[in-house]
């Protein structure tokens, strides 16, 4: 009976991966989103993304359990009292395993899962969490604001009571790492796309979407059995959606990059197997103003590779968007920040170098 | 070329006598056969709670749940798991759909702790595919055997409970056991946000300490998991077949014994002429073990298929036995792993090597010139005879000290292991004295003969009468128990059920429908309501009985001790009545006090009374119906005993069932719940009355082949007295009459070992295993009978050789002279 | 074929160490016969056991053609005997479950040996041939003798050592035992030393030793000779 638990184990998490495929890792609208047999429906019985929808908070902060897929995702680049680098990242997804949301307690078909992950040059550390949504195990609340699993935590402290996402504390712990980070946002909530509605890939492909890219962080985090004083800068994404990827979508990049002199950028791109890839991107002054790059005005491409978890992976990139006067190359903190969770990806903090340099955090998935 | 004919010429024996090699075969075969076959339902049934326990359990896991025991709330779920705790929780409970009552099994497969819980539930594509209880509709997992007894097939929707379910077929669940989503059990167990327990892996990290900070007291870290209860209880039952296999399995190796040590003193001549010959002694002994390996072969392989063939005739017994006296959910189906096939060969290897060792180390030392005798080893023997005693003597006496003082089932089984050791041991001393005693008695010449001729030809008799003896005296023991036990619990059954009819309302709204509606059925004179809730006492599951203070109770309930006034306290909420087994479990006699739990704070009793309650894995306490009602509120309510004039009860009987607001009420009436209480009983000893049958046959089989071999033997020792002028007729009467005699005096040995067994087994054994002690009852008329069953197969054994002696052509008793040697 | 040098042997007794042989030498060529008398207890059968390597002498060697018999642990010198030496005893000690062909050849067989034409012509010879299918009980005294014989010859041994080959037979079957047995010995050219009380059987052989007290006894096989 035992000797087989190795394996077995493996099976079920296989399968966790299976039905929270869609939620997992995703920018987009989650790989193999077809869900797991038997448990996903077509997107169409999903609440659809339509343009012109006005996003209103804190309502929006809340779930949004007609969508299929939704999430709470922070990553922070912190520096510690000797500078080094060092990140952190903390994500809540929610699935949901049918179009109606189910129903109370048990009968809910919401599925939570959480992932934390602690960086540094010479460490990189992952765990998740997995709960039934209905019984209080995980989820998110508005007023206070509290997004959590097990005894990870995304809320509003205690001292700053109200709905809005202005101050946060972030909270998860492992074996191998734990952070406690106070985030301050130094600016507004950005809309990307076209006031929230962020359109994916041409095929219709879509989510809503807005960003918190402003936050100061500080705080303490531990890893490699050090606990240290941290503070640097984090950003918060949130996401919601019901498409999933097209079969020839093979995998996406994701940067989040904010520079020294304020400014922030969002990239992301969709890799296709055959034509061209998608791409969508916001430019953010440091005031706050938001524009959202064209499809020919950012150029993405992989100028370093490595060899992680067994996949050749493009760690080292050159961005450019002439439009802004930004040219960039990008080198990972540790190239080897691989999640080896059921849903594995590559997320990490990334350096900025050139003319407007920074820090920032890569995802990477499909390779 | 040596090792191949020397081989050769040593298996050319067995050629030539083939009733020596079926002995030894037999022998083996038999050992082997009976060991294994209780070996296999061990596993079987071992397998069985396994599969239940590892469940949700085993090893890899470790549980949470209220001490006390009982259901909580799933909030505290919620607690734990966000104060960091890796739990799930699990809801147990027993549910009836349809005909049947169902082990539901809750869990919650996205928390489940991976490698050890849903681990066991099989090995394809187990349930550790959340998919499968998560899908729409929900699932239930049950083994295909389960699944059929429900009335639906794998991946079929089927109704259960007012919900739509998907089975799902998965070998290596536990019989009986539906395995669902949590919600599911929930519902099915109409118990919403409950949870039974909470598991976590072993290794979770945390400090267990930290459990009662976070839930308020309520929740604790559990030392082994709750079926561990029913793994110690079901031991003893264990332990109980195990020891008659290993009995069974020593008679058979005094078969294999007799048959390799006399094959060994006849081909002593053979063993010097192949030295003589040119076969180094190192040869020879090779020669001699591969001789032996290829008999435990054969023997071994004979012996498990035999085996099998018992163990699946009386599997459904056995599983019957443990379903009904434990609870326990065993399968009455054998799936029989490798490590069965090779640990029953290894025995057999073992056990060959046991019975023949002695001979081959002989062969390997045996020096090449010493003069062949063939008959040596019927010579007096008086030496060993003597040695034996002696450690006979000091078995006996370590048996009677381990009597006095030892504690435990281990030590009980010890005292047995000794007492039989040493009485077999004895045997042939005993045997030996008792025949010398007659020789020095005899006048007449041929009865002097026969007298000392019976004491010489004890040698080779004597293994094979000690395994009669065994075999008797077990058969007496075991016997004298069981039909004790029966006898006692028939008694106890006629006080306990004093109420004509027994009636189950479930559910608390059809009860409280029943309890309005029984004064009025025809022919009542008293409705006995009672309660029960579980508690833990001690850790112990306990079964909290309120009974109604009534004169049914004080007039019939059977007590064992009492205090004087003990049914006033036990009314006023004061005193509480102790099962045996839970007095002896809790070490509390009259007058203690012991805490129950109670809604609001502890509930002291007193112990006003101790009751026999045979067969009750769980402890039972019996208390005031009021005051039970009072403090513990959540207690269930639901069976009742019904007092009717005996020629009503069919009535009332029918009155029930007709009325339609009784929809659902189940009642039976005193007669068929002995029966099934009494039925319930016979298939538990089922077994061992097999067992026992087969011991005896076992023993029958010894004495048949030692008679066999000895009779070609005796000739040289018949002929002087056939010259002497007694002819073959009257030979033949004193030789059987020879055999009778021992037999006999072994069935009256046997006697009073089979007294002390059924004392050891009643007293001790019983009361370690079980916790009830039983009055003990010897029964003569079985033990006549028994000796009667000997005295036949020693006829049986016997009548073989004795018919070929009176037929022996007188040629064959002259060439003895011819051939002085 | 055989040499015997000083050969000495005692046995422990509760009565202190008992010498049964005292240093005696003896040499037997191939194709010759000896015959070993003396009384009860004058050291013949043992000799013969020493010579056969069923025992270790205390001193002395003995020789089976090149090859020493003494010296060697227990599977030496049975590989030894099986190899080159045919046994005879008095009371024939055959195989009981053996039957008379297997009985024959069995010695050869263990040697690695069977030659079937010797083995056939043995048994035409030994006059066995209708009795190869028996059991030894079922053979008379003289003819158990004789399927002893004929397996002591079967694998063609350098040397026969024959204990009272003629002890448990009555006079008319010994003396046709006797001519077979010298025959035989004498066609295959082995070497024959044959322990004796018989004086009959003894002035048959080519060659006599009388021992006396474990010693030889000189002046007795002066008064026989």
């Amino acid at each position: 009976m035992r000797r087989s638990s190795g394996r077995r184990a493996f099976t079920r998490r296989a399968a966790l991966a299976g039905l929270l495929a869609s939620a997992g890792a995703a920018r987009a609208q989650g790989v193999g989103g077809e869900g797991f047999a038997g448990l996903g429906s077509a997107a169409d019985d999903y609440a659809p993304v339509v343009p012109g929808h006005r996003l209103v908070f804190p309502r929006d902060h809340a779930p949004h359990p007609a969508f299929r897929i939704e999430w709470w995702y922070v990553t922070a680049a912190l520096r510690d009292a000797s500078g080094a680098l060092c990140g952190a990242q903390w994500t809540l997804f929610r699935n949901a395993l049918s179009p109606d949301g189910g129903g109370e307690g048990w009968d809910s078909a919401q599925l939570w899962m959480g992932h934390a992950a602690a960086t540094s040059a010479t460490a990189h550390v992952a765990a998740e969490r997995f709960a039934r949504g209905g019984v209080g195990q995980a989820g998110v609340k508005p007023d206070p604001f509290e997004a959590w699993i097990d005894d990870w935590r995304l809320a509003r402290p205690d001292d700053a009571p109200g709905p809005g996402l202005e101050r946060l504390r972030m909270t998860a712990r492992d074996q191998g790492f734990a952070f406690d980070l106070a985030l301050d946002a130094q600016g507004p909530l950005i809309m990307h796309g076209d006031d929230g509605f962020s359109r994916k890939a041409e095929r219709g492909q879509a989510s809503y979407y807005y960003s918190q890219p402003f936050y100061a962080a500080e705080g303490r985090l531990r890893i490699e059995g050090v606990e240290r004083a941290v503070s640097g800068h984090a950003w918060l994404d949130r996401e919601w959606s019901s498409q999933p990827l097209d079969p020839d979508q093979t995998g996406w990049d994701w940067f989040s990059l904010t520079l020294e002199d304020g400014a922030r950028v969002m990239l992301y791109r969709i890799r296709h197997r055959e034509g061209r890839d998608s791409f969508t991107g916001t430019w953010i002054a440091p005031d706050g103003a938001a524009r959202t790059l064209g499809r020919d005005e950012a150029d993405l491409a992989p100028t370093g590779w490595e060899t992680v978890a067994g996949r050749e992976t493009p760690v080292r990139w050159r961005l450019s968007i002439p439009s802004e006067g930004f040219e960039a190359e990008t080198r990972p903190l540790n190239a080897q920040a691989w999640n080896a969770l059921t849903v594995a990806y590559w997320e990490g903090p990334v350096r900025v170098e050139g003319p407007r340099s920074g820090v920032g955090y890569l995802e990477m998935t499909g390779y | 070329m040596t090792f191949r004919w020397t081989l050769a010429a040593l298996l050319s024996h067995w050629r030539r006598r083939p009733g020596q090699a079926a002995a030894l075969l037999a022998g083996l075969a038999l050992a082997t056969a009976l060991w294994s076959a209780v070996q296999a339902l061990n596993l079987a049934a071992r397998d069985s709670y396994d599969r239940a326990a590892a469940l949700l359990g085993g090893a890899a896991t470790v549980s949470i749940a209220r001490p006390e025991g009982g259901d909580f709330d799933q909030a505290l779920f919620v607690t734990l798991r966000r104060a960091g705790w890796p739990v799930s929780p699990v809801l147990e409970g027993r549910a009836r759909l349809g005909e049947r009552t169902w082990r539901i099994v809750g869990v919650e497969p996205v928390t489940l702790p991976p490698g050890a819980a849903l681990a066991s539930l099989g090995e394809d594509a187990g349930p550790d595919d959340p998919a499968a209880l998560l899908g729409r509709p929900r699932g239930a997992l049950a083994t295909p055997e389960t699944l059929e007894a429900v009335g639906a097939g794998d991946g079929e929707a089927f109704e259960a409970g007012g919900l739509t379910l998907r089975a799902a077929a998965r070998d290596g669940l536990a019989p009986a056991t539906l395995v669902v989503d949590i919600g599911v059990a929930q519902r099915l167990l109409d118990a919403p946000g409950a949870v039974s327990r909470l598991v976590a892996p072993a290794r979770h990290g945390r400090d267990p300490s930290e459990l009662a900070a976070l839930t308020g007291g309520r929740l604790a870290q559990l030392e082994a998991s709750p079926d561990g209860d029913l793994a110690r209880l079901t031991d003893s039952f264990h332990l109980n077949l195990t020891a008659f296999g290993l009995l069974a399995f020593v008679v058979g190796l005094f078969i294999a014994h007799a048959a390799v040590g006399l094959a060994f003193e006849q081909r002593l001549a053979m063993l010097r002429t192949l030295r003589a010959c040119g076969v180094p002694a190192r040869t020879a002994a090779l020669a001699l073990l591969a001789e032996l390996a290829c008999f435990a072969l054969a023997g071994g392989l004979a012996g498990m298929a035999l085996g099998y063939l018992v163990a699946a005739l009386l599997a459904p017994d056995v599983a019957a036995s443990l379903r009904g006296l434990y609870g326990a959910p065993a399968s009455g189906e054998l799936a029989l792993a490798p490590a069965w096939w090779l640990s029953g060969l290894g025995m057999t290897f073992a056990g060959a090597m046991l019975a023949a060792g002695s001979g081959i180390w002989r062969a390997a030392n045996l020096p090449a010139l010493a003069p062949a005798q063939p008959l040596a080893w019927l010579a007096g023997h008086e030496r060993r005879i003597r040695a034996q005693a002696f450690a006979a003597t000091g078995l006996l006496m370590l048996s009677a000290m381990i009597a006095r003082s030892g504690e435990g089932l281990v030590a009980a089984f010890a005292m047995l292991a000794c007492l039989l050791l040493g009485a077999a041991l004895a045997t042939p001393a005993l045997l030996s004295a008792g025949l010398a005693f007659g020789a020095a008695r005899a006048r007449r010449p041929l009865a002097r003969w026969l007298w000392a001729d019976a004491r010489a030809g004890l040698g080779g008799l004597s293994l094979a009468l000690t395994a009669l003896m065994l075999a008797l005296a077990t058969n007496i023991g075991v016997g004298s128990m069981v039909t004790g036990f029966r006898d006692t619990f028939t008694g106890w059954l006629d006080q306990r059920l004093a109420a004509e009819i027994y009636v189950r309302a479930p559910g608390e709204d059809r009860a409280r429908a029943f309890e309005a509606a029984a004064p009025a059925l025809p022919g009542v004179s008293a409705v006995l309501p009672t309660r029960t809730a579980e508690i833990r006492l001690a850790g112990l599951p306990v079964e909290l009985l309120g009974l109604r203070d009534h004169a049914t109770y004080r007039a019939r309930w059977p007590l064992l001790e009492q205090e004087a006034e003990a049914w006033d306290a036990v009314a006023a909420g004061e005193g509480a009545l102790l099962s045996e087994q839970l007095a002896r479990r809790l070490r509390v006699g009259l007058g203690d006090v012991v805490t129950a739990p109670g809604a609001e704070g502890p509930w002291p009793l007193r112990v006003v009374g101790l009751h026999p309650d045979y067969g009750n894995p769980k402890g039972q306490m019996v208390v005031g119906l009021d005051p039970l009602m009072e403090r513990l509120p959540q207690a269930e309510r639901g069976a009742f005993g019904l007092r009717v004039a005996p020629e009503r009860i069919e009535a009332t009987m029918s009155a029930i069932t007709a009325d339609p607001a009784l929809a659902g009420v189940e009642a039976i009436d005193q007669a068929a719940v002995k029966r099934l209480s009494l039925g319930l009983f016979d298939q538990t000893f089922a077994v061992t009355g097999a067992l026992n049958a087969l011991t005896l046959g076992v023993a029958g089989v010894a004495l048949l082949a030692s008679l066999a071999t000895l009779s070609a033997m005796r000739l040289p020792q018949l002929a002087p007295v056939w010259a002497m002028g007694v002819t073959r007729r009257r030979l033949a009467l004193l030789e059987f009459g020879r055999t009778m005699a021992l037999a006999a005096a072994v069935a009256v040995l046997a006697v009073p070992l089979g007294a002390a067994l059924a004392w050891a087994l009643v007293e001790v054994v019983n009361v370690q295993a079980f916790g009830w002690r039983l009055p003990l009852h010897l029964y003569p008329g079985q033990w006549a009978l028994l000796a009667a069953l000997a005295l036949g197969v020693a006829a049986l054994a016997a009548a073989g050789p004795v018919l070929r002696l009176a037929r022996t052509p007188p040629a064959r008793l002259l060439a003895v002279f011819a051939q002085e040697r | 074929m055989l040499r015997v040098e000083t050969l000495s042997k005692s046995y422990a007794t509760p009565q202190g160490p008992a010498t049964v042989l005292d240093g005696v030498s003896l040499e037997v060529g191939a194709g010759r016969t000896l015959a070993l008398m003396g009384e009860s207890g004058s050291g013949k059968s043992t000799l013969l056991h020493l010579v056969a390597g069923l025992d270790a002498p205390d001193e002395g060697r003995v020789f089976v053609g090149d090859a020493e018999m003494t010296g060697r642990d227990d599977a030496g010198r049975a590989a030894l005997r099986r190899e080159r030496v045919g046994l005879v005893f008095q009371q024939f000690n055959l195989v009981a479950s053996l039957t008379v062909a297997d009985n024959l050849a069995f010695q050869a067989r263990l040697a690695g040996r069977e030659d079937g034409v010797w083995t056939a012509r043995l048994t035409e010879r030994l006059g066995l041939a209708a009795l190869t299918g028996r059991y030894p009980e079922q053979l008379s005294g003289g003819q158990q003798q004789r399927v002893a014989i004929g397996r002591a010859l079967a694998l063609r041994p350098a040397l026969v050592l024959a204990d009272e080959p003629t002890g448990a037979l009555d006079e008319t079957t010994a003396e046709t035992v006797m001519t077979l047995m010298l025959e035989l010995v004498a066609e295959t050219g082995c070497a024959l030393l044959m322990a004796t009380h018989s004086a009959r059987c003894a002035a048959r052989l080519g060659e006599r030793l009388v021992l006396r007290g474990g010693r030889v006894d000189a002046a007795a096989m002066r008064a026989a000779e």
